[in-house]
């Protein structure tokens, strides 16, 4: 059983940390959309957008991507690890 | 599928985060059952594992990609519930970590990507579910349908709000079309990989598919 789940993280990190060099930087179908339509000219700039890991880089640096990768793998799996362990039932049939 | 702020008006944005908050406040309370010493360590993997698989944008045609939801693909691994929570948490992390989807638009991505997504491949692979237990073909079968599905059926979330309250007044049809002709592509990947992820993990762990455990009634826990 933590054979599979330290598998299944490890395949995350692998891909987060180095797959994600190889993403498309094209718009995605939503921005093809609003890019393609001129509803684009309406977005807003991000409030975030100048903060140190804006659009997975870090200050900026696709150099980094990996690395905002890895980063976001680890601030998820504790989120969403940490919440649903708190919500689970506990197990007293033990 | 994250859009930025300035899409949808202001009351808009703001009706979807309420509808946002409601849906996940209502998931959060139904998860419980879902949830126990196996399942909950499971729920963080499928989040992480969408988070990464996020960041991989696919090519669809020159100029344009797409990149999973991960609303089938969280639905059959550990249920709607559970499911539509992995994708909050990885949308949430990406708006204030990454700058990846506007704040004011939380709401509405949420709802498009967790909310309907999810709940849309859910329905269709517990609509399924007969072909899906009939072996790895027609699980592989089902996961690509459900999540194809998903995909389409969230982007029609934006045609929605984009005609309630949306941006500069561009014809419903125009938008309609890009989104839906878009997604149908991006519709293809994302049933892929929903299809491989979900047969390896079956082919470990099939007790960790939710699909698969005939636990549509939360409290037919196996162990």
């Amino acid at each position: 059983m933590r054979k599979f789940f330290i598998g299944f993280a490890f395949v995350s990190l692998l891909i987060a940390g180095v797959l994600s060099y190889f993403a498309s930087g094209d718009p995605d179908g939503l921005d093809k959309t609003v890019e393609d339509t001129g509803i684009a000219e309406h977005a807003q700039e991000h409030p975030f957008s100048g903060s140190t890991f804006a659009d997975y880089a870090l200050g900026g640096d696709d150099k980094f991507t990996g690395l905002a990768g890895v980063l976001g793998v680890v601030v998820v799996l504790a989120l969403s690890f940490g919440l649903f362990w708190v919500l689970r039932k506990k197990s007293d049939a033990q | 599928m994250h859009m930025s702020d300035g899409l949808l008006n202001a009351p808009v944005s703001i009706v979807f985060l309420v509808v946002a908050a409601v849906g996940v406040g209502f998931a959060l309370v139904k998860a419980r059952a879902d949830l126990d010493d196996r399942t909950a360590p499971m729920a963080g993997l499928v989040a992480t594992f969408i988070f990464a698989v996020q960041m991989i944008n696919f090519p669809i045609l020159p100029g344009a990609s797409g990149h999973l939801l991960g609303g089938a693909l969280a639905a059959i691994l550990v249920g709607p519930w559970v499911g539509a929570l992995c994708v909050t948490i990885v949308l949430v992390v990406q708006a204030l970590l990454f700058a990846d989807g506007g704040l004011t638009a939380l709401g509405a991505n949420v709802t498009n990507m967790a909310l309907i997504g999810t709940a849309t491949g859910f329905v269709v692979a517990i609509a399924l579910r007969k072909f899906a237990e009939k072996g790895k073909g027609g699980l592989a079968a089902v996961a690509f349908i459900s999540a194809f599905v998903n995909t389409v059926v969230a982007a029609t979330g934006f045609i929605v709000e984009y005609a309630i309250g949306g941006a500069g007044g561009v014809e419903i049809g125009k938008v309609a079309l890009l989104m839906w002709g878009l997604h149908a592509l991006i519709g293809i990947g994302e049933g892929l990989i929903t299809a491989v992820t979900v047969t390896s993990v079956a082919s470990i762990r099939p007790d960790l598919v939710y699909l698969l455990k005939g636990n549509t009634k939360p409290l037919e826990v196996r162990s």
